[in-house]
Protein backbone atom coordinates (compact mmCIF):
# COMPACT_ATOMS: atom_id res chain seq x y z
CA UNK A 1 0.00 0.00 0.00
CA UNK A 2 1.35 3.62 -1.04
CA UNK A 3 0.87 5.92 1.66
CA UNK A 4 0.42 9.85 0.76
CA UNK A 5 -0.24 12.85 2.67
CA UNK A 6 -1.28 15.78 0.63
CA UNK A 7 -1.20 19.22 2.35
CA UNK A 8 -3.99 21.56 2.14
CA UNK A 9 -7.21 20.50 0.52
CA UNK A 10 -8.14 23.04 -2.13
CA UNK A 11 -8.34 22.08 -6.02
CA UNK A 12 -5.19 21.13 -6.53
CA UNK A 13 -5.43 19.04 -3.56
CA UNK A 14 -8.21 17.06 -4.93
CA UNK A 15 -6.73 17.10 -8.22
CA UNK A 16 -4.16 15.07 -6.82
CA UNK A 17 -6.41 12.71 -5.00
CA UNK A 18 -7.82 12.04 -7.58
CA UNK A 19 -5.39 11.14 -9.92
CA UNK A 20 -3.23 9.11 -7.36
CA UNK A 21 -6.45 7.38 -5.99
CA UNK A 22 -7.31 5.97 -9.83
CA UNK A 23 -3.79 3.67 -9.37
CA UNK A 24 -4.36 0.55 -7.34
CA UNK A 25 -2.96 0.11 -3.81
CA UNK A 26 -2.64 3.73 -2.76
CA UNK A 27 -4.24 5.56 0.39
CA UNK A 28 -4.61 9.42 0.61
CA UNK A 29 -4.90 11.87 3.50
CA UNK A 30 -5.72 14.89 2.91
CA UNK A 31 -4.44 17.32 5.58
CA UNK A 32 -5.95 20.84 6.02
CA UNK A 33 -5.31 23.93 8.44
CA UNK A 34 -9.00 24.79 9.02
CA UNK A 35 -11.19 22.13 10.20
CA UNK A 36 -13.22 22.63 6.45
CA UNK A 37 -11.98 21.70 3.03
CA UNK A 38 -12.18 23.25 -0.77
CA UNK A 39 -9.99 26.04 -0.32
CA UNK A 40 -10.35 29.40 -2.71
CA UNK A 41 -13.25 27.00 -4.05
CA UNK A 42 -15.04 27.89 -0.62
CA UNK A 43 -13.34 31.25 0.84
CA UNK A 44 -11.88 32.39 -2.80
CA UNK A 45 -14.84 32.58 -5.23
CA UNK A 46 -16.99 35.38 -5.39
CA UNK A 47 -20.26 34.84 -3.26
CA UNK A 48 -22.09 36.26 -6.58
CA UNK A 49 -20.28 33.16 -8.53
CA UNK A 50 -22.47 30.16 -7.02
CA UNK A 51 -21.92 28.21 -10.22
CA UNK A 52 -17.71 28.22 -10.04
CA UNK A 53 -18.30 26.82 -6.59
CA UNK A 54 -19.66 23.80 -8.40
CA UNK A 55 -16.18 21.91 -8.43
CA UNK A 56 -16.83 21.05 -5.27
CA UNK A 57 -19.09 18.10 -5.91
CA UNK A 58 -16.46 16.83 -8.12
CA UNK A 59 -14.31 17.17 -4.60
CA UNK A 60 -17.19 14.81 -2.78
CA UNK A 61 -16.88 12.46 -5.60
CA UNK A 62 -13.26 12.21 -4.72
CA UNK A 63 -13.52 12.32 -1.16
CA UNK A 64 -15.94 9.43 -1.13
CA UNK A 65 -13.07 7.09 -3.41
CA UNK A 66 -11.90 4.47 -1.13
CA UNK A 67 -8.20 4.97 0.15
CA UNK A 68 -9.37 8.74 0.67
CA UNK A 69 -9.42 10.62 4.23
CA UNK A 70 -9.62 13.77 5.30
CA UNK A 71 -7.89 14.99 8.27
CA UNK A 72 -9.26 19.21 9.00
CA UNK A 73 -7.95 20.95 11.96
CA UNK A 74 -4.19 19.87 11.23
CA UNK A 75 -1.70 22.89 10.50
CA UNK A 76 1.87 21.28 9.11
CA UNK A 77 4.48 22.98 10.56
CA UNK A 78 3.49 23.63 13.71
CA UNK A 79 1.40 20.73 14.54
CA UNK A 80 2.90 18.30 13.26
CA UNK A 81 6.43 18.36 11.14
CA UNK A 82 7.37 17.55 7.46
CA UNK A 83 9.70 15.21 8.74
CA UNK A 84 6.78 13.54 11.20
CA UNK A 85 4.68 12.90 7.63
CA UNK A 86 7.57 11.46 6.17
CA UNK A 87 8.03 8.98 9.23
CA UNK A 88 4.38 8.04 8.35
CA UNK A 89 3.67 8.35 4.57
CA UNK A 90 5.94 7.49 1.47
CA UNK A 91 5.14 10.48 0.02
CA UNK A 92 4.02 14.15 0.43
CA UNK A 93 2.39 16.16 -1.86
CA UNK A 94 2.68 20.60 -0.62
CA UNK A 95 -0.98 21.96 -2.09
CA UNK A 96 -0.99 24.42 0.54
CA UNK A 97 -1.33 27.48 -2.69
CA UNK A 98 -0.66 30.88 -2.05
CA UNK A 99 -1.88 32.57 1.39
CA UNK A 100 -0.37 35.80 1.53
CA UNK A 101 -0.34 38.98 -0.58
CA UNK A 102 2.34 40.47 -2.77
CA UNK A 103 2.52 43.95 -1.42
CA UNK A 104 3.21 47.04 -2.93
CA UNK A 105 6.48 48.00 -1.74
CA UNK A 106 5.62 51.41 -1.07
CA UNK A 107 5.40 54.23 1.55
CA UNK A 108 2.47 54.53 3.31
CA UNK A 109 1.44 50.96 2.99
CA UNK A 110 0.69 50.24 5.93
CA UNK A 111 -1.71 53.31 6.93
CA UNK A 112 -5.14 52.07 8.67
CA UNK A 113 -7.56 51.82 5.26
CA UNK A 114 -4.79 50.60 3.19
CA UNK A 115 -5.61 46.49 2.85
CA UNK A 116 -4.88 43.34 0.36
CA UNK A 117 -7.79 43.11 -1.72
CA UNK A 118 -7.12 39.03 -0.38
CA UNK A 119 -8.46 39.92 2.73
CA UNK A 120 -11.64 42.13 1.82
CA UNK A 121 -12.19 38.55 0.07
CA UNK A 122 -11.10 36.11 3.02
CA UNK A 123 -13.87 38.83 4.88
CA UNK A 124 -16.85 38.90 2.55
CA UNK A 125 -15.97 34.90 2.30
CA UNK A 126 -16.52 34.11 5.80
CA UNK A 127 -12.98 32.70 6.48
CA UNK A 128 -12.21 32.42 10.35
CA UNK A 129 -8.95 34.24 9.65
CA UNK A 130 -10.44 37.62 8.48
CA UNK A 131 -13.55 37.84 11.00
CA UNK A 132 -11.77 40.28 13.01
CA UNK A 133 -11.16 42.61 9.59
CA UNK A 134 -12.97 46.11 10.13
CA UNK A 135 -13.30 47.60 6.45
CA UNK A 136 -14.50 51.40 7.23
CA UNK A 137 -16.87 51.26 4.33
CA UNK A 138 -18.11 55.12 5.14
CA UNK A 139 -15.56 56.21 2.83
CA UNK A 140 -16.65 57.43 -0.36
CA UNK A 141 -13.73 56.56 -2.56
CA UNK A 142 -12.22 53.30 -3.12
CA UNK A 143 -9.25 52.86 -4.98
CA UNK A 144 -8.05 49.55 -6.13
CA UNK A 145 -4.78 48.67 -7.24
CA UNK A 146 -4.45 45.72 -10.25
CA UNK A 147 -6.61 44.86 -13.70
CA UNK A 148 -7.26 41.33 -12.83
CA UNK A 149 -10.31 39.15 -11.79
CA UNK A 150 -9.87 40.14 -8.33
CA UNK A 151 -9.52 43.44 -8.82
CA UNK A 152 -12.98 42.92 -10.24
CA UNK A 153 -14.44 40.79 -7.92
CA UNK A 154 -14.17 43.28 -5.51
CA UNK A 155 -14.77 46.19 -7.13
CA UNK A 156 -18.22 44.34 -8.14
CA UNK A 157 -19.13 43.13 -4.71
CA UNK A 158 -18.03 46.99 -3.23
CA UNK A 159 -20.12 48.22 -6.72
CA UNK A 160 -23.21 46.22 -6.31
CA UNK A 161 -26.51 47.18 -4.32
CA UNK A 162 -26.63 45.18 -1.25
CA UNK A 163 -29.92 43.42 -2.24
CA UNK A 164 -28.26 41.80 -5.23
CA UNK A 165 -26.08 40.29 -1.95
CA UNK A 166 -28.71 39.19 0.32
CA UNK A 167 -29.43 35.51 -1.46
CA UNK A 168 -26.03 34.56 -1.75
CA UNK A 169 -23.73 32.50 0.38
CA UNK A 170 -21.59 35.81 1.69
CA UNK A 171 -20.85 35.80 5.55
CA UNK A 172 -23.39 38.19 7.45
CA UNK A 173 -20.87 40.36 9.24
CA UNK A 174 -20.05 41.77 5.25
CA UNK A 175 -24.12 41.99 4.53
CA UNK A 176 -24.37 43.98 7.17
CA UNK A 177 -21.47 46.09 6.41
CA UNK A 178 -22.23 46.25 3.13
CA UNK A 179 -25.77 47.70 3.83
CA UNK A 180 -24.58 50.81 5.54
CA UNK A 181 -21.95 51.54 2.87
CA UNK A 182 -21.20 54.79 1.84
CA UNK A 183 -18.92 53.96 -1.08
CA UNK A 184 -19.46 56.21 -4.38
CA UNK A 185 -16.25 55.89 -6.64
CA UNK A 186 -14.34 53.19 -7.07
CA UNK A 187 -11.19 53.84 -8.90
CA UNK A 188 -9.45 50.81 -10.77
CA UNK A 189 -5.64 51.05 -11.51
CA UNK A 190 -3.93 49.58 -13.62
CA UNK A 191 -0.18 49.74 -14.96
CA UNK A 192 -0.47 49.04 -18.48
CA UNK A 193 -2.99 49.66 -21.20
CA UNK A 194 -6.26 48.13 -21.34
CA UNK A 195 -5.40 45.57 -24.22
CA UNK A 196 -2.63 44.38 -21.60
CA UNK A 197 -5.52 44.13 -18.54
CA UNK A 198 -6.01 40.65 -16.95
CA UNK A 199 -9.71 40.63 -16.58
CA UNK A 200 -11.25 37.80 -18.53
CA UNK A 201 -13.63 39.47 -20.84
CA UNK A 202 -16.73 37.61 -18.33
CA UNK A 203 -15.69 39.79 -15.42
CA UNK A 204 -14.68 43.11 -17.36
CA UNK A 205 -18.90 42.21 -18.62
CA UNK A 206 -19.91 41.82 -15.22
CA UNK A 207 -18.30 45.44 -14.32
CA UNK A 208 -20.64 46.90 -17.32
CA UNK A 209 -23.66 45.32 -16.08
CA UNK A 210 -24.07 46.23 -12.02
CA UNK A 211 -27.21 47.92 -10.97
CA UNK A 212 -27.46 51.49 -10.48
CA UNK A 213 -23.13 51.57 -11.02
CA UNK A 214 -22.06 53.63 -13.94
CA UNK A 215 -18.90 52.42 -15.28
CA UNK A 216 -15.85 54.76 -17.03
CA UNK A 217 -12.56 55.08 -18.97
CA UNK A 218 -11.07 58.53 -21.13
CA UNK A 219 -11.56 57.46 -24.68
CA UNK A 220 -8.08 58.45 -25.59
CA UNK A 221 -6.38 54.75 -23.96
CA UNK A 222 -8.98 53.09 -27.19
CA UNK A 223 -6.31 54.10 -29.35
CA UNK A 224 -3.81 51.27 -29.23
CA UNK A 225 0.06 51.75 -29.93
CA UNK A 226 1.16 49.51 -32.29
CA UNK A 227 2.22 46.45 -30.07
CA UNK A 228 -1.02 46.72 -28.20
CA UNK A 229 -2.51 46.33 -31.54
CA UNK A 230 -0.51 43.34 -32.64
CA UNK A 231 -0.98 41.57 -29.34
CA UNK A 232 -5.08 42.01 -29.79
CA UNK A 233 -4.55 40.55 -33.03
CA UNK A 234 -2.82 37.53 -32.06
CA UNK A 235 -4.74 34.38 -31.47
CA UNK A 236 -2.94 34.82 -27.71
CA UNK A 237 -5.30 38.20 -27.79
CA UNK A 238 -8.59 36.54 -28.11
CA UNK A 239 -9.42 37.81 -24.56
CA UNK A 240 -8.13 41.38 -25.05
CA UNK A 241 -9.93 41.82 -28.36
CA UNK A 242 -13.09 41.10 -26.13
CA UNK A 243 -11.95 43.23 -23.61
CA UNK A 244 -11.23 46.07 -26.36
CA UNK A 245 -14.92 45.62 -27.71
CA UNK A 246 -16.47 45.74 -24.39
CA UNK A 247 -14.45 49.13 -22.92
CA UNK A 248 -15.39 50.35 -26.27
CA UNK A 249 -18.84 49.94 -25.75
CA UNK A 250 -18.37 51.32 -21.95
CA UNK A 251 -16.81 54.66 -23.02
CA UNK A 252 -19.77 55.18 -25.72
CA UNK A 253 -22.28 55.27 -23.38
CA UNK A 254 -24.23 58.16 -22.00
CA UNK A 255 -23.30 60.09 -18.53
CA UNK A 256 -25.18 58.56 -16.04
CA UNK A 257 -26.36 59.87 -12.92
CA UNK A 258 -25.41 56.65 -11.34
CA UNK A 259 -25.54 55.64 -6.99
CA UNK A 260 -22.26 54.36 -7.37
CA UNK A 261 -19.66 55.02 -10.07
CA UNK A 262 -16.29 52.63 -11.41
CA UNK A 263 -13.32 54.70 -12.79
CA UNK A 264 -11.61 52.69 -15.03
CA UNK A 265 -7.95 54.15 -15.26
CA UNK A 266 -4.78 52.79 -17.11
CA UNK A 267 -1.05 53.91 -17.24
CA UNK A 268 -0.52 54.65 -13.68
CA UNK A 269 1.48 52.69 -11.40
CA UNK A 270 0.83 54.33 -7.08
CA UNK A 271 4.40 55.27 -5.86
CA UNK A 272 3.46 56.47 -2.34
CA UNK A 273 0.15 56.20 0.21
CA UNK A 274 -0.73 59.28 2.02
CA UNK A 275 -1.98 60.24 5.39
CA UNK A 276 -2.05 61.74 8.66
CA UNK A 277 -3.23 58.54 11.08
CA UNK A 278 -4.89 56.53 8.12
CA UNK A 279 -5.17 56.54 4.84
CA UNK A 280 -5.91 59.96 2.64
CA UNK A 281 -4.72 59.02 -0.67
CA UNK A 282 -2.57 57.56 -2.86
CA UNK A 283 -0.09 59.58 -5.35
CA UNK A 284 -0.13 57.62 -8.46
CA UNK A 285 2.99 58.18 -11.91
CA UNK A 286 1.58 57.91 -15.09
CA UNK A 287 3.79 55.29 -16.79
CA UNK A 288 5.13 54.76 -20.48
CA UNK A 289 4.63 51.62 -22.17
CA UNK A 290 7.94 50.43 -24.46
CA UNK A 291 8.64 46.95 -25.80
CA UNK A 292 7.18 44.43 -28.33
CA UNK A 293 4.00 42.58 -28.97
CA UNK A 294 3.59 40.51 -25.60
CA UNK A 295 6.74 41.83 -24.02
CA UNK A 296 5.65 45.32 -22.81
CA UNK A 297 6.97 46.95 -20.03
CA UNK A 298 5.45 49.78 -18.02
CA UNK A 299 8.26 52.61 -16.98
CA UNK A 300 7.30 55.79 -14.68
CA UNK A 301 7.39 58.85 -16.48
CA UNK A 302 7.87 60.99 -13.77
CA UNK A 303 4.76 62.87 -13.94
CA UNK A 304 2.62 62.52 -10.62
CA UNK A 305 -1.06 62.74 -9.61
CA UNK A 306 -2.92 62.50 -6.02
CA UNK A 307 -5.75 61.03 -5.83
CA UNK A 308 -7.60 60.97 -2.02
CA UNK A 309 -9.15 58.19 -0.96
CA UNK A 310 -10.24 56.53 2.20
CA UNK A 311 -9.88 52.90 1.38
CA UNK A 312 -7.52 51.19 -0.75
CA UNK A 313 -7.13 47.78 -1.86
CA UNK A 314 -3.73 45.94 -3.73
CA UNK A 315 -4.68 43.19 -5.47
CA UNK A 316 -1.56 42.10 -7.41
CA UNK A 317 -1.04 39.41 -6.84
CA UNK A 318 -1.32 36.38 -4.30
CA UNK A 319 1.65 34.63 -2.86
CA UNK A 320 3.17 31.50 -1.44
CA UNK A 321 3.81 31.54 2.29
CA UNK A 322 7.03 28.77 2.97
CA UNK A 323 6.82 25.41 5.02
CA UNK A 324 9.02 24.87 7.67
CA UNK A 325 11.51 21.99 6.01
CA UNK A 326 10.71 22.71 2.56
CA UNK A 327 13.26 24.50 0.64
CA UNK A 328 11.11 27.60 -0.39
CA UNK A 329 12.64 30.27 -3.52
CA UNK A 330 11.50 33.61 -1.42
CA UNK A 331 11.16 35.71 -4.98
CA UNK A 332 8.94 33.94 -6.51
CA UNK A 333 7.04 32.55 -3.52
CA UNK A 334 6.92 28.99 -4.41
CA UNK A 335 8.73 25.55 -3.22
CA UNK A 336 11.66 24.92 -5.83
CA UNK A 337 10.38 21.83 -8.26
CA UNK A 338 11.29 20.01 -11.50
CA UNK A 339 7.15 19.18 -12.75
CA UNK A 340 6.06 19.03 -8.76
CA UNK A 341 9.12 16.89 -7.39
CA UNK A 342 10.16 19.30 -5.17
CA UNK A 343 14.26 19.91 -5.30
CA UNK A 344 16.99 21.31 -3.23
CA UNK A 345 19.60 23.04 -5.07
CA UNK A 346 19.09 20.56 -8.46
CA UNK A 347 18.40 17.40 -7.03
CA UNK A 348 14.93 16.07 -6.40
CA UNK A 349 14.59 15.38 -2.53
CA UNK A 350 13.04 12.10 -2.04
CA UNK A 351 9.12 11.63 -1.32
CA UNK A 352 8.70 15.83 -1.32
CA UNK A 353 6.22 16.95 -4.14
CA UNK A 354 4.37 20.07 -4.68
CA UNK A 355 1.16 21.03 -6.63
CA UNK A 356 -0.71 23.71 -7.57
CA UNK A 357 -0.18 27.48 -6.61
CA UNK A 358 2.82 26.43 -3.97
CA UNK A 359 4.50 24.71 -7.31
CA UNK A 360 3.95 26.76 -10.07
CA UNK A 361 3.01 30.31 -8.83
CA UNK A 362 -0.42 31.87 -7.85
CA UNK A 363 -1.98 32.02 -11.98
CA UNK A 364 -4.28 30.41 -13.63
CA UNK A 365 -7.64 29.50 -12.21
CA UNK A 366 -9.62 26.33 -10.53
CA UNK A 367 -9.25 23.81 -13.53
CA UNK A 368 -5.53 25.03 -14.41
CA UNK A 369 -4.44 23.31 -11.50
CA UNK A 370 -6.09 19.63 -12.41
CA UNK A 371 -3.35 19.15 -15.18
CA UNK A 372 -0.82 20.52 -13.06
CA UNK A 373 -1.83 17.87 -10.32
CA UNK A 374 -1.69 14.81 -12.86
CA UNK A 375 1.55 15.87 -13.86
CA UNK A 376 2.64 15.88 -10.16
CA UNK A 377 0.73 12.72 -9.28
CA UNK A 378 2.54 10.96 -12.22
CA UNK A 379 5.81 11.55 -11.64
CA UNK A 380 5.41 10.45 -7.91
CA UNK A 381 3.48 7.10 -9.30
CA UNK A 382 6.25 6.17 -10.92
CA UNK A 383 9.00 7.23 -8.27
CA UNK A 384 6.80 4.19 -6.67
CA UNK A 385 6.18 1.87 -8.90
CA UNK A 386 7.72 -0.21 -7.34
CA UNK A 387 5.36 -1.48 -5.05
CA UNK A 388 6.63 -4.92 -3.97
CA UNK A 389 9.66 -3.16 -2.62
CA UNK A 390 7.94 -0.45 -0.06
CA UNK A 391 9.19 -0.11 3.25
CA UNK A 392 5.72 0.00 5.25
CA UNK A 393 4.68 3.21 6.17
CA UNK A 394 1.98 3.44 8.77
CA UNK A 395 -0.17 6.49 7.44
CA UNK A 396 -2.95 7.50 9.84
CA UNK A 397 -2.43 4.78 12.28
CA UNK A 398 0.54 7.14 13.52
CA UNK A 399 -0.75 10.58 12.25
CA UNK A 400 -4.01 10.37 14.24
CA UNK A 401 -2.76 9.26 17.77
CA UNK A 402 -0.17 11.62 17.12
CA UNK A 403 -2.20 14.47 16.44
CA UNK A 404 -4.80 13.29 19.70
CA UNK A 405 -1.72 13.30 22.44
CA UNK A 406 -1.00 16.88 21.04
CA UNK A 407 -4.41 17.92 21.76
CA UNK A 408 -6.00 18.65 18.65
CA UNK A 409 -9.59 17.93 17.67
CA UNK A 410 -9.34 17.11 13.97
CA UNK A 411 -12.39 16.64 11.52
CA UNK A 412 -12.89 13.97 9.33
CA UNK A 413 -14.95 14.24 6.28
CA UNK A 414 -18.00 13.14 7.64
CA UNK A 415 -17.82 16.17 10.16
CA UNK A 416 -17.30 18.54 7.40
CA UNK A 417 -20.98 17.04 5.57
CA UNK A 418 -22.65 17.62 8.91
CA UNK A 419 -21.27 21.65 8.95
CA UNK A 420 -22.28 21.50 5.03
CA UNK A 421 -25.57 20.28 5.94
CA UNK A 422 -25.88 22.95 8.97
CA UNK A 423 -24.91 25.64 7.24
CA UNK A 424 -27.59 24.72 4.13
CA UNK A 425 -30.58 24.96 6.52
CA UNK A 426 -29.06 28.29 8.05
CA UNK A 427 -28.66 29.47 4.97
CA UNK A 428 -32.35 28.38 3.85
CA UNK A 429 -34.32 30.33 6.13
CA UNK A 430 -32.96 33.61 4.71
CA UNK A 431 -33.19 32.41 1.13
CA UNK A 432 -29.58 32.08 0.46
CA UNK A 433 -27.59 28.76 -0.25
CA UNK A 434 -26.20 28.28 2.89
CA UNK A 435 -25.08 30.77 5.60
CA UNK A 436 -21.09 30.00 6.61
CA UNK A 437 -20.04 28.84 10.17
CA UNK A 438 -17.62 31.55 10.40
CA UNK A 439 -16.12 30.84 14.10
CA UNK A 440 -13.97 27.31 13.90
CA UNK A 441 -16.24 26.93 17.45
CA UNK A 442 -19.25 27.45 15.59
CA UNK A 443 -18.19 24.81 13.11
CA UNK A 444 -17.60 22.21 16.03
CA UNK A 445 -20.41 23.00 17.43
CA UNK A 446 -22.46 22.19 14.34
CA UNK A 447 -21.11 18.70 14.50
CA UNK A 448 -21.88 18.05 18.01
CA UNK A 449 -25.17 19.12 17.26
CA UNK A 450 -25.47 17.12 14.45
CA UNK A 451 -24.13 13.99 16.58
CA UNK A 452 -26.61 14.97 19.29
CA UNK A 453 -29.75 14.02 16.99
CA UNK B 1 -25.30 29.81 -21.06
CA UNK B 2 -22.63 27.16 -21.76
CA UNK B 3 -19.30 27.15 -23.26
CA UNK B 4 -18.99 25.03 -27.11
CA UNK B 5 -16.42 23.18 -29.07
CA UNK B 6 -16.90 24.45 -32.42
CA UNK B 7 -15.67 23.57 -36.11
CA UNK B 8 -11.50 23.42 -35.34
CA UNK B 9 -11.79 21.03 -33.21
CA UNK B 10 -12.65 18.79 -36.25
CA UNK B 11 -9.54 16.17 -37.56
CA UNK B 12 -7.40 17.50 -34.77
CA UNK B 13 -9.32 16.22 -31.14
CA UNK B 14 -6.22 17.74 -29.36
CA UNK B 15 -7.97 17.10 -25.56
CA UNK B 16 -5.93 19.61 -24.24
CA UNK B 17 -9.38 20.95 -23.11
CA UNK B 18 -9.65 17.93 -20.93
CA UNK B 19 -7.08 18.39 -18.25
CA UNK B 20 -8.03 21.89 -17.56
CA UNK B 21 -11.78 21.06 -16.63
CA UNK B 22 -12.53 20.98 -12.76
CA UNK B 23 -15.53 19.37 -13.50
CA UNK B 24 -16.35 16.46 -16.25
CA UNK B 25 -18.10 18.44 -18.82
CA UNK B 26 -15.82 16.79 -22.10
CA UNK B 27 -17.78 13.70 -24.07
CA UNK B 28 -16.34 12.43 -27.51
CA UNK B 29 -16.46 10.15 -30.94
CA UNK B 30 -13.75 9.85 -33.18
CA UNK B 31 -13.46 13.02 -34.44
CA UNK B 32 -14.34 15.32 -32.04
CA UNK B 33 -14.91 16.48 -28.98
CA UNK B 34 -18.60 18.26 -27.19
CA UNK B 35 -19.39 20.12 -24.03
CA UNK B 36 -22.28 19.09 -21.94
CA UNK B 37 -23.96 22.43 -20.98
CA UNK B 38 -25.55 20.57 -18.06
CA UNK B 39 -22.57 20.36 -16.02
CA UNK B 40 -20.33 22.87 -17.59
CA UNK B 41 -19.97 25.71 -15.20
CA UNK B 42 -18.41 28.46 -18.02
CA UNK B 43 -14.91 28.69 -15.56
CA UNK B 44 -13.35 29.32 -19.02
CA UNK B 45 -10.52 26.65 -18.14
CA UNK B 46 -10.52 25.23 -21.47
CA UNK B 47 -10.52 28.24 -24.03
CA UNK B 48 -6.79 29.30 -23.70
CA UNK B 49 -5.48 25.55 -24.05
CA UNK B 50 -6.99 24.70 -27.10
CA UNK B 51 -4.48 24.51 -29.70
CA UNK B 52 -6.59 25.39 -32.70
CA UNK B 53 -8.73 27.90 -30.54
CA UNK B 54 -12.10 25.54 -30.86
CA UNK B 55 -14.06 26.53 -27.80
CA UNK B 56 -15.97 29.96 -27.32
CA UNK B 57 -18.44 30.62 -24.58
CA UNK B 58 -21.80 31.31 -25.67
CA UNK B 59 -21.71 35.14 -25.32
CA UNK B 60 -18.99 35.41 -27.73
CA UNK B 61 -20.20 33.17 -30.63
CA UNK B 62 -19.72 34.27 -33.57
CA UNK B 63 -23.18 33.69 -35.67
CA UNK B 64 -22.19 31.51 -38.10
CA UNK B 65 -21.42 28.91 -35.44
CA UNK B 66 -24.60 29.13 -33.43
CA UNK B 67 -25.80 25.86 -34.49
CA UNK B 68 -22.60 24.56 -32.57
CA UNK B 69 -25.15 24.90 -29.67
CA UNK B 70 -27.26 22.23 -30.39
CA UNK B 71 -24.38 19.88 -31.59
CA UNK B 72 -22.81 20.01 -28.61
CA UNK B 73 -25.93 19.73 -26.01
CA UNK B 74 -26.64 16.43 -28.47
CA UNK B 75 -23.73 14.54 -28.76
CA UNK B 76 -22.39 15.47 -25.30
CA UNK B 77 -25.67 13.79 -24.47
CA UNK B 78 -25.46 10.42 -26.17
CA UNK B 79 -21.53 9.92 -26.43
CA UNK B 80 -19.36 8.75 -23.71
CA UNK B 81 -16.99 11.10 -21.24
CA UNK B 82 -13.73 11.85 -22.25
CA UNK B 83 -11.69 12.41 -19.32
CA UNK B 84 -8.05 11.87 -19.96
CA UNK B 85 -5.77 13.74 -22.33
CA UNK B 86 -5.55 11.33 -25.71
CA UNK B 87 -3.24 11.22 -28.89
CA UNK B 88 -4.43 13.87 -31.32
CA UNK B 89 -5.19 12.80 -34.75
CA UNK B 90 -3.38 11.66 -37.80
CA UNK B 91 -2.91 15.13 -39.53
CA UNK B 92 -4.00 17.08 -36.25
CA UNK B 93 -0.77 19.23 -36.65
CA UNK B 94 -0.71 19.96 -40.28
CA UNK B 95 -4.47 21.12 -39.52
CA UNK B 96 -3.74 23.33 -36.97
CA UNK B 97 -1.04 24.83 -38.59
CA UNK B 98 -3.64 25.16 -42.05
CA UNK B 99 -5.74 27.23 -39.35
CA UNK B 100 -2.99 29.22 -38.89
CA UNK B 101 -2.44 28.59 -35.20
Amino acid sequence: MLRVAIVGSGPSGFYAAEALLKSSSVEVDMLERLPVPYGLVRYGVAPDHPKLKLPAMAYARTAAMPGFRFVGGVTVGRDVSVSELQDAYHAVVFCAGAETDRELGIPGEELPGSYAATELVGWYNGHPDYLQRNFDLTQERVVIVGHGNVAADVCRILAKPVDALRQTDIAKHALKTLSASRVREIYLIGRHRPVQAKFTDKELRELGEIPQASISLDPGYLELNPSSTAEAEDPRGQVAAWNMMLLREFAARAASTAQRRIHLRFLESPVALYGEDRLEGVILERNRLEGPPFGQRAHGSGDTLRLDCGLLFRSVGYKGVPIPGVPFDTPHGIIPNQQGRVIQGKSPLAGLYCAGWIKRGPSGIIGTNRADAVETATHLLSDFAERDCLPSKAGASTLLPLLSDRGLRCTDFQDWLKIDAAEIARGAAAGKPREKFVRVQDMFGAISDRAAV
Amino acid sequence: MTTVVTDNCDLCRFTDCVTVCPMVCFHGDDKMLYIDPVVCIDCGACLPVCPVRAIYEVKNLPPEKHHWIAINAERSAALQLVTDKAQPLPGALERKKQLGF
